[in-house]
């Protein structure tokens, strides 16, 4: 499918998605609220069948945080990028690894680097950092005289 | 000629020429347990080296190759190493298990050295339920091994000891069950006498397919027995670290390394007397031409020879093979070896009721 | 943290594999629940040589970043470091020259192979054989030579470039390359006495850590762990960069998702590599070997995802640009971190002995999961 036909269909299932033109995949934003019903409809409606969760991530937009995730087909091989807004101060939403299973490590993840607070996450807790470690090192305001690089 | 058994015999002869007969036979313990240790400690050398050039000629590598003559002296280095290093002891072990069980283990190897026959009436101990004797004894690795793996308080070593434990019980009876099986040829438990019941011949050619087969499972079951690979279970170094002697350092590491090296010598020494006629020199029926250039070569070196062939079939294995499952380990004896050898036993029987072997 | 070390208290016993663990391939940490010899369940505990490449990144400029790359999966360090030029090239523009699109090629599919010879050896070592990883290596060293030659290093080679290659091919390189192939032609065989047909191997491979399409989509495993319960999620195949588009290759799949299809299709992805070896030694054009850039590289504003098949799967690299000089975000989709959260679901059930041979089939390269 293409990413005009993708944006009908899914307008047509969620008319309150907003969409962003110009990057090489159809970009579309869901209020966190919303994600979890969207998510289950991304992965379990034929014709979009999103299976494939390849990559999650949050990006700091020093305003705002942002959730991204990249859904892929693998039956029809169509590609869509999910972000959601998220509240810098309390940044939470609802957890998808009911829907991938991949999602867990993931979100993890990004609760280990960003502090997003995944709700109903079977098992959140730090990844890779110690679990007594202070911050949330890929912010933007992180601050770590001992451990980070500066140029 | 000068022969081993010659020199054993004037030994013997001098002594009790010269000293009352207790001293005598104290004497000669002394001797007997001098004898033994050095073996120990050169066979661990000589195997460790071996293992070491054939693992290296298998692995397109050169092997050891810089300490002493070709590197020869290799094993000697590492040993001294091993000695100097610390024996560490864990807080949280057993001390006394601990430190006991690479004893239990090497003393339970030297004691087999007793009925072995080196050569020509050379024998420590020809004691007449000498098989029975050997798979008695040969049990008392598996407690040294179950101890240390208890003792040390960690639990990669629990599980290897555990492993190891089931594993040697179950062989065991496969490699018991095949020696009997050369027993019924030769009618006698003593060693001397399964030799001498060879003279015309070695059982494996003279046993037909069931000899064949009883030495096949034999070499099975002996590899599983010293925990060689692919029976490594007890140390499975990619799972368990180095399982029931993860603990260890030091010396008594070292002990555990030469004991396993030991009784393979052991296993192999056993195999070759039961199934390859011990010192026995290589015979073919009536060429006496070809017969005689045989009983030239010393009997030493055809008890030695025939071992170590042996051990480089073990050490075959152990470098092509990868390692088994613990539950196929367990089902290929139980499920595979121990009925054939049953059968095999039976067959054994029969045939040597209506003596259709040679 | 860890957990507290003992038998829980329904009498499992609980043990931890690695951080130090001769099969764990690096600082792994697994804490496995086992009850007698059957794993319960295993927990990765990650982080143990967690650089944040991420962070790094991001005060580092679009030439710089790169270098860092391959220190991720450092077995597919050209194909790393491919990902990240094709996401700088997707926001400068530029068209890379068929030359350098040829060299880069060339370059992964070697790389492919001498990760997969290391996994060969390494797989063997976790089951038990020894002897393969020396024979494995035997060939790895050729490759390691002839890149030696070429990019100036054997391990991590920053020889990808935004706009092509560093430097030009070795002169020999052709020659050198066209022997190695036709002597690792002649090892399959062995490869397959040694260690395929053996009883003993197939036995400890077969029916075990199975893993179903569905789930191995859902686990987001991508590269040989998935291919081998039939995905086809090769990234060559699905999104073809370079000149993968022009070849002719196969995308392996196997049904059985246990760890002997994931054997058969990494054996059969180093046949695929020689194949498209063949196919390009001979025809490297002549021309640049660098598209022309400018000394100082910004990114206009938006956001680039390039996605590679490395030797372990797909590496997303997801650049976010603000229009400077240095990535605003850089996030890395490494294929190790998603095929290793599988780990639990596909040993469960399973023996220790196992569980090794699952994580030795999963091809795990730490640093790739850490980053």
């Amino acid at each position: 499918m293409t990413s005009s036909e993708l944006k009908e269909q899914l307008l047509q299932l969620h008319p309150s998605l907003s969409f962003e033109e110009g990057a090489e995949w159809l970009h579309t934003n869901v209020e966190a609220v919303d994600w979890i019903g969207l998510a289950g409809t991304l992965r379990n409606n034929p014709i979009l069948s999103f299976d494939f969760l390849f990559c999650v991530t949050c990006v700091d937009w020093k305003a705002h945080l942002s959730m991204v995730y990249h859904l892929r087909s693998t039956k029809h091989g169509h590609t869509l990028v999910v972000k959601s807004k998220l509240n810098r101060e309390n940044p939470e939403i609802e957890s998808v690894s009911g829907v991938w299973r991949t999602a867990e490590f993931h979100e993890r993840e990004a609760y280990d680097l960003f502090g997003v607070k995944f709700l109903n996450h079977p098992d959140l807790r730090r990844l890779f950092l110690t679990d007594d470690w202070v911050g949330w090192p890929l912010r933007k305001d992180y601050e770590d005289p001992v451990n980070m690089i500066k140029l | 000629m000068l022969s081993i058994e010659s020199i054993t015999g004037s030994i013997q002869d001098f002594l009790f020429a010269n000293l009352p007969g207790f001293f005598a036979v104290l004497v000669q313990f002394a001797l007997v347990g001098i004898f033994v240790i050095s073996l120990f400690a050169v066979l661990g050398l000589v195997l460790v080296f071996m293992e070491r050039k054939v693992s290296a000629y298998m692995q397109i590598r050169v092997g050891p190759n810089r300490v002493g003559f070709k590197g020869t002296a290799q094993t000697l280095a590492d040993t001294l190493k091993l000695v100097l290093k610390e024996g560490l002891t864990p807080i949280g072990a057993d001390k006394f298990l601990f430190n006991l069980a690479p004893f239990v283990v090497m003393i339970g190897a030297m004691l087999l050295m007793a009925p072995i026959p080196f050569a020509r009436n050379v024998q420590i101990w020809d004691v007449n339920i000498g098989v029975l004797y050997i798979s008695a004894i040969s049990s008392i690795a598996v407690i040294g091994i179950l101890m240390a793996g208890w003792a040390s308080n960690n639990k990669y070593s629990l599980l290897g000891a555990m492993r190891s434990g089931a594993q040697i019980v179950s062989y065991e009876l496969s490699a018991g069950l095949s020696i009997i099986a050369i027993v019924i040829l030769s009618g006698s438990l003593q060693l001397s006498e399964i030799i001498a019941s060879q003279e015309n011949g070695w059982w494996i050619f003279k046993g037909h397919v069931p000899a064949l087969i009883a030495f096949v499972i034999f070499i099975i079951a002996v590899t599983a027995e010293t925990n060689r690979a692919p029976f490594d279970m007890a140390e499975a170094e990619s799972e368990l670290t180095a399982g029931f002697h993860t603990e260890y350092s030091g010396m008594r590491f070292a002990l555990f390394f030469l004991a396993e090296y030991v009784n393979i010598f052991i296993a192999c020494a056993i195999g070759a007397t039961l199934f390859l006629g011990g010192w026995l020199p290589f015979h073919i029926g009536s060429w006496t031409a070809f017969n005689h250039i045989m009983d030239y070569i010393p009997s030493s070196i055809w008890f030695m020879g025939k071992t170590f062939f042996l051990i480089f079939i073990i050490m075959w294995f152990r470098w092509t093979f990868p390692r088994l499952r613990i539950d196929q380990l367990l089902n290929l004896e139980w499920k595979y070896l121990l009925p054939i050898s049953l059968i095999n036993v039976l067959i054994m029987t029969i045939i040597a009721i209506l003596g259709w072997h040679f | 943290m860890i957990e507290e070390v003992g038998t829980s208290t329904d009498g499992d016993l609980i043990i931890n594999i690695g951080p130090q663990h001769p099969s764990t391939h690096g600082v792994l940490h697994l804490v496995v629940t086992l009850n007698g010899e059957t794993v319960k369940k295993v927990e990765p505990h990650l982080g143990y040589i967690h650089r944040s490449i991420e962070k790094m990144c991001e005060s580092l400029s679009y030439r710089q970043f790169i270098y860092v790359t391959s220190r991720m999966d450092y077995l597919s360090s050209h194909i790393n470091n491919l990902g990240c030029a094709h996401a700088v090239e997707k926001g400068l523009q530029v068209e890379i020259p068929e030359r350098a699109q040829v060299i880069r090629v060339l370059m992964s599919e070697l790389t492919r192979l001498a990760s997969h010879q290391l996994w060969w050896g390494a797989m063997a070592m976790d089951i038990g054989a020894i002897t393969p990883f020396f024979h494995a290596f035997r060939e790895r060293e050729m490759i390691n030579d002839i890149m030696e030659e070429t990019c100036g290093a054997r391990l991590t080679m920053n020889y990808m470039v935004p706009g092509g290659v560093m430097y030009d091919l070795h002169p020999d390189f052709q020659k050198k390359v066209k022997e190695f192939v036709q002597f690792f032609r002649s090892k399959f065989d062995e490869y397959d006495e040694l260690l395929t047909g053996n009883v003993i191997f197939q036995a400890r491979t077969k029916n075990v850590g199975i893993i179903s399409k569905e789930d191995a989509i859902s686990y987001g495993c991508t590269g040989p762990v998935a291919r081998a319960a039939g995905v086809s999620c090769d990234v060559r195949k699905l999104f073809p960069y370079d000149v993968y588009g022009k070849l002719q290759f196969d995308e392996v799949l196997m049904e059985a998702g246990d760890s002997f299809a994931r054997y058969q299709v990494r054996m059969g992805e180093m046949r695929q590599s020689l194949s498209i070896i063949d196919q390009l030694i001979d025809n490297i054009p002549e021309g640049e070997f660098q598209a022309k850039t400018k000394a100082v590289l910004k990114l206009p504003k938006g956001e680039y995802y390039s996605i590679v098949e490395t030797a372990r799967g797909e590496l997303g690299v997801y650049i976010i640009s603000e229009g400077g000089m240095t990535p605003y975000r850089i996030k890395f989709r490494s294929p190790g971190f998603s095929n290793l959260s599988a780990l639990d679901h596909m040993a469960r059930g399973s023996k220790i002995g196992d569980l090794v041979a699952i994580m030795g089939t999963l091809d795990l390269v730490i640093p790739d999961i850490d980053r």
